[in-house]
């Protein structure tokens, strides 16, 4: 407690201009920036494996199930740094016992639980029904009873009924994709419907929330495939590079767009807030948004993915622009989270002066455990990959690394 | 005859009626005393009190502070708000426009300790103390957003947080626009001010009205016509702040300078 208010002191000496005395205390910390990002990379992914299943983009069809468990192991670890950043972690099933209707945030559980059950999860089990039931009858033992479990007991893998399963995953799918815009537009509204906060205030921020969160979800499939495929001495489909790398690129643009229409009709408009806002960009937020969110996450990967898209050059070359590209769109993403969680917190209510965020190393909201948030959705995922091998030429081999 | 009255009635009645009257005049009294021991066994001492008949608000006259902080001293002592300068229920700010126009505001310690007087006084244009708390607005966007509806509007208007049912999110402290909500560092509870609900429910005032030596503040009855924040309303022009953002707020202001905010 005391070296809590000995942080608080500290601050005080950085604040410029003035600010209302409970402000100094920054209130939404690096937890509540992973948590759009984690979101918008199951979004982003969710609608990438879409396009693969409903828009017949045959070209990503070695994605498609990469995406959906990629999908999952983020979704499963969105609401963790929420809940590690609760006052009371202990109350926090209130939120589904006893929601207030009226309140956006409460609406979360309901979204997260839809989306988690009734579209990645189903789908998962619908497209991986038939190997499940394929395995099983492979093995033996503890295993045997693992993939039959799995499977809910089911055998039949007659035509008919895998006929069945795809259509089940062309239906769920469906219903996927506005479940998805829902899902991260949602957690836009969360902060755009604040109209205490100019920053955040805009029917903008939803949109614009979703279209990041498509952009950070190809490229973080472009570099998984990429990887997965180097790891397993394979070459990347060039063909399945290309199509996301075009992807890519049209959403970057889209978005790029929406975000440079917000700035542009906010200093159109100039409200009461201008000033302090142009302020909060020149000074505390120039290097996460002009440097690092804007021009190296942004312009210079635009300006590569077109490049490399559209240039004769050879295609080793161009798979290593895509996935420079993508580093970089992640780390501007990542940045994106940033300058709207924690910017929007740098400056008062007052819109008189500029507060600070020390981001501590250690303890519950420090550096480590957001960097522990943001790992442990990969090893997840590389669980999820030993026990759901979603590679195409390995369909009809038993997994071997569920060994009993 | 049915009117006709004997001795040996009317004596029979006499001593009956004194009788009655007798045991009435002891015995009333200890039923009463009797039934008042139960009342008191089952019910606390205090009058009950009835949020439907109340409705407050509290006026600040702006020209009559003299920004000593006995307010939010008085404020973090009854409501054992913690001392360090980071958590306020209410507090003081100054404003000091230059001769230039520029906007200095400051409120060093919220005020508690008071101010030291400003570089140069001839350079002003004009100054004064705005005592700022939670405006427990009939519109409260607090309210609106918390996902488990701990902090909630009473009937008598005020806004109010359950701290044993709040679970820390800080979507409300996100959501107001005065920068009256701070997580309370050892409750892990969003905490704001209550208008002393202790003291007002039991016909006290609040200890940041009942402490200021310039009476600045008003508080009471919004709707009671003989009530002394009813007649400020009817005397003075009132503004809010951020009105623009259609909180309603219910604190009322007189003589409010155009650059509070």
């Amino acid at each position: 407690m005391q070296a809590h208010f000995a942080e608080l002191a500290a601050l005080v000496g950085q604040i410029s201009g003035f600010i209302y005395p409970n402000e100094i205390e920054l209130q939404w910390s690096i937890l509540i920036v992973i948590y759009p990002y984690l979101t918008g990379l199951v979004a982003g992914a969710f609608i990438l494996a879409s396009l693969e299943k409903v828009f017949n983009v045959k070209e990503l069809q070695p994605t498609y199930r990469l995406a959906l468990l990629c999908a999952l192991s983020f979704l499963i670890v969105a609401p963790m740094p929420l809940q590690a950043h609760l006052g009371h972690p202990e109350r926090s099933l209130e939120m589904l016992m006893t929601p207030n209707p009226n309140s956006a945030m409460a609406m979360f559980g309901f979204v997260y639980l839809w989306y988690l059950l009734l579209v990645l999860l189903l789908e998962i089990w619908f497209d991986f029904r038939a190997d499940m039931v394929r395995w099983s009858q492979q093995s033996r033992g503890l295993k045997k009873f693992f993939y039959s479990a799995l499977a809910l007991g089911t055998t039949d893998i007659s035509d008919e009924a895998v006929a069945f399963d795809h259509k089940a995953v062309y239906t769920i799918t469906l219903v996927g994709i506005p479940s998805a815009f829902i899902l991260h537009g949602y957690v836009g509204f969360i902060f755009g419907s604040i109209k205490a906060n100019p920053w955040w205030s805009s029917v903008l921020i939803p949109i614009v929330f979703l279209f990041s969160a498509i952009v950070s979800g190809i490229a973080m499939i472009l570099l998984i495939y990429y990887i997965s495929s180097l790891i397993r001495g394979q070459q990347p489909k060039m063909p399945c590079m290309d199509k996301l790398a075009s992807f890519l690129l049209y959403a970057l643009i889209l978005d790029f767009s929406l975000e440079s229409l917000d700035f542009i009709h906010r200093l159109y408009e100039s409200e009461e807030s201008i000033h302090i806002l142009s302020e909060l960009i020149v000074s505390k937020l120039f290097l996460s948004l002009t440097i690092v969110q804007i021009m190296l996450g942004t312009i210079l990967p635009l300006l590569m993915l077109a490049f490399g898209r559209y240039s004769r050059l050879p295609a080793e070359l161009k798979r290593i622009i895509y996935v420079i590209s993508a580093m970089l769109i992640q780390v501007g993403i990542f940045s994106t989270r940033w300058n709207v969680v924690i910017g929007g917190q740098l400056f008062s209510k007052s819109l008189r002066g500029l507060t600070a965020y020390k981001l501590e190393m250690g303890g519950q909201e420090g550096l480590l455990a957001a960097i522990g948030f943001l790992i442990l959705p990969f090893l997840i995922f590389l669980l999820l990959i030993k026990i759901l091998p979603p590679w195409e030429d390995e369909k009809e081999t038993v997994p071997a690394a569920i060994e009993a | 005859m049915a009117d006709k009255i004997n001795r040996r009635d009317f004596v029979r009645k006499v001593v009956e009626g004194t009788a009655s009257a007798v045991m009435l005049t002891v015995c009333g009294p200890m039923r009463s005393l009797a039934n008042a021991s139960e009342e008191a066994a089952t019910e606390p001492s205090a009058p009950a009190y009835d949020a439907t008949q109340h409705y407050y608000g509290m006026g600040v006259q702006i020209d009559r502070c003299i920004g000593c902080g006995k307010c939010a001293d008085a404020c973090k002592s009854e409501n054992n708000v913690p001392r360090e300068p980071f958590y306020f229920r209410t507090w003081v700010e100054r404003y000091v426009i230059d001769a230039e126009r520029e906007v200095h505001v400051d409120s060093p310690g919220g005020g508690l300790h008071g101010f030291s007087p400003p570089a140069a006084e001839e350079d002003i244009l004009r100054s004064f103390f705005v005592p700022k708390l939670c405006n427990h607005c009939d519109h409260p966007p607090c309210v609106q957003v918390c996902p488990v509806g701990a902090t909630f509007k009473t009937q008598d208007g005020v806004v109010l947080v359950d701290q044993d049912y709040c679970v820390g999110c800080r979507y409300c402290i996100q959501a107001c626009p005065y920068g009256a909500r701070y997580l309370h560092p050892e409750k892990h509870a969003a905490d704001k001010c209550t208008f002393c609900y202790q003291r007002i429910t039991k016909g006290m005032l609040p200890a940041c009205v009942e402490v200021c030596p310039t009476q600045t503040r008003v508080f009471g009855e919004i709707n009671g016509i003989s009530s002394p924040l009813h007649r400020l309303m009817k005397m003075e022009e009132i503004q809010v702040l951020k009105p623009e953002l259609n909180t309603e707020p219910k604190v009322l202001y007189t003589k409010l300078d155009g650059e509070v905010r």
